[in-house]
């Protein structure tokens, strides 16, 4: 039946038509100038900090210039600072990330569901998204903080100073980080959730499946596609927070994060040897963290938005 | 029989939104309330202003650290976006519509790209925009905002644009059409909705950024308004900049919820094409 198909069929690779090689040169035109600004400004500066991670080099003293080989590595790696860094960033992240699936979840189900009002509940949860995170962090900073703060008031903690230690302090920076970039995660689980057939869903309140069994065995392993995609965002993205930390608390009482020890070092105490050490570890842990999830939990972003 | 507990579906359905309007608005509106307090009510400990003053606002919009900032974010930003949607809608055309080796070595570059530590960059940025001049310009801000706002705006538009019936220009000039009217009158329309969601989205990625902000800025020259806000002091190094800074913010806020308003719709799309299949 389709013998055709299997005779006449040109071998791909050996003669391409005119017109294919005319598309191709034009696809390669369209595609450079984004190509190049992508890759040039990444790159390029990339390359550079691992070239400067092996010279000891300060702005101020270029003449002091030396190649010092892994040595910068060796004072990061074996300094405490760096480890509880990343202690704290690996916190956060994973407070953040754990909380903001469980209340994403919730909102999304609750969009999912809503008759009622959708345009109105769609605006709100935009505008946490949509808000500059610098100014979402003063937000939630004034609240907490003991003189200009409503919160210590309307809730009997009295003189307590919530940026005075390392808990209470990682709190509030979760917090507010929590509340911005929810939205996020639920917009991302609620279009899971539309994927989800209902028919599955009746057939199994039909056989008697209770909401948790039908919550756990029908929706859940459905949408794990979208979970997945969320959550690998999100790790990515909670990992390299910076702005939320630099408003609230500088870094004070433990607070530091990885991003944050990588500017001080950088750009403000302009010691760019050392600092793109920090930088090169810092894109190292990032990496490795996608690789856990597209190699150890299989999330195919290709696949996931339909990509052959 | 066990007891019949009111349904997840009804509770979802009633009280569930307003928990949301809730949790979204109350930080929201604090800021807003914050910005209105005069100098007494700063420190009352109050949710509301006893007394609602526009003072805040008149001392920023006096202040040149912020207007600069302001007018620096907004030419920033707009020239980022307009940049980077045309590069997009042209890389995107081409991965949508034409056939050609390493289609799929783009979009996994610009997936590369979305996840990079943005922070690992400044050093050698800062280092290299010294020496080429670009250090504290409008152009070395533009440059990596466009750098990293094209990858979300190509996944989207090559999503955007593979559901556009591309047949319906052929039939337009099969019509009588001239291919340019074809592409005005057919193509345009149908294409518009997708490179205006990322407009929207690179357009809020711009106004948002912080750590390129303060790291490739030092003056008003080039400085935005989230870099500047985190420099932000008083009037006089005794007044506290609280107020100000909450009134800036509520000023810094309003395009955005402007845009929100408008194409919520939009970005809700824009957000969710590039991540999940439909």
């Amino acid at each position: 039946m389709s013998l055709a198909t299997t005779t006449t069929a040109p071998r791909p690779g050996t003669r391409i038509t005119d017109r294919a090689a005319a598309e191709r040169r034009l696809g390669w035109a369209l595609v450079a100038p984004a190509l190049l600004a992508m890759v040039g400004v990444t790159a390029y500066p990339l390359a550079r900090a691992v070239w400067l991670s092996l010279y000891s080099y300060r702005i101020t003293d270029p003449a002091g210039r030396e190649f010092v080989g892994l040595r910068n590595y060796g004072v990061v790696l074996s300094d405490h600072l760096w480890w509880s860094d990343v202690v704290t960033t690996v916190l956060i992240t994973v407070v953040t990330v754990g909380v903001e699936l469980v209340v994403g979840f919730l909102f999304a189900s609750v969009m999912h569901r809503v008759v009622f009002g959708r345009r109105l509940i769609r605006t709100s949860i935009l505008l946490p998204y949509g808000i500059i995170t610098v100014v979402a962090a003063f937000a939630w900073k004034y609240a907490f903080a003991i003189d200009t703060g409503f919160v210590n008031h309307a809730t009997g903690f009295g003189e307590f100073s919530w940026f005075g230690q390392r808990p209470s302090a990682l709190v509030v920076i979760a917090l507010a980080e929590i509340w911005k970039t929810t939205p996020f995660m639920s917009l991302l689980l609620l279009a899971g959730l539309a994927q989800v057939p209902g028919e599955l869903l009746e057939a199994a309140e039909v056989d008697g499946a209770t909401r948790t069994q039908r919550l756990f065995r029908v929706t859940l392993p459905n949408m794990k596609a979208a979970i997945m995609v969320a959550l690998l965002f999100r790790t990515l993205d909670a990992y390299r927070i910076f702005d939320t930390v630099f408003v609230m608390t500088s870094g004070a009482q433990g607070t530091e994060t990885v991003s944050f020890l990588a500017y001080r070092q950088t750009i403000t105490r302009t010691a760019l040897g050392l600092g793109s050490a920090v930088s090169v570890l810092l894109f190292a842990s990032v990496v490795l963290i996608a690789l856990v999830f597209v190699k150890g939990f299989g999330v195919d972003l290709g696949r996931a938005r339909g990509e052959r | 029989m066990r007891p019949r507990s009111p349904s997840f579906g009804r509770v979802a359905r009633t009280v569930g939104p307003v928990l949301i309007v809730v949790w979204t608005a109350v930080p929201l509106l604090w800021l807003l309330s914050l910005s209105l307090k005069g100098g007494d009510h700063i420190n009352d400990g109050r949710f509301w202003p006893a007394a609602p003053t526009m003072q805040n606002y008149r001392t920023v919009f006096r202040t040149d650290l912020f207007t600069s900032a302001l007018r620096n974010s907004i030419g920033i930003s707009l020239v980022a976006t307009a940049l980077s949607v045309v590069l997009a809608t042209l890389a995107a055309y081409a991965i949508a519509r034409l056939d050609f080796p390493g289609k799929k070595l783009i979009l996994s570059v610009a997936l590369a790209i979305a996840m990079f530590p943005t922070i690992s960059l400044v050093g050698p940025l800062f280092d290299i925009w010294r020496t080429v001049g670009l250090y504290d310009t409008w152009l070395g801000l533009v440059i990596p905002y466009l750098s990293f706002t094209l990858p979300l705006s190509i996944w989207t538009l090559s999503a955007f644009f593979r559901e556009i019936p591309w047949e319906m220009e052929q039939a337009a000039q099969v019509d009588g059409a001239t291919p340019w009217q074809a592409f005005r009158k057919v193509i345009v329309p149908l294409a518009a909705p997708g490179v205006f969601t990322a407009a929207i989205l690179t357009f809020f990625f711009a106004w948002n950024d912080f750590v390129f902000g303060i790291s490739l800025t030092s003056t008003g020259r080039a400085r935005t308004v989230p870099a500047a806000l985190a420099f932000f002091t008083g009037a006089s190094q005794f007044e506290q900049p609280t107020a100000a800074i909450a009134a800036a913010a509520v000023v810094v806020t309003i395009p955005v919820v402007a845009i929100v308003l408008v194409f919520q719709r939009r970005i809700v799309a824009g957000l969710t094409s590039g991540a999940v299949k439909g």
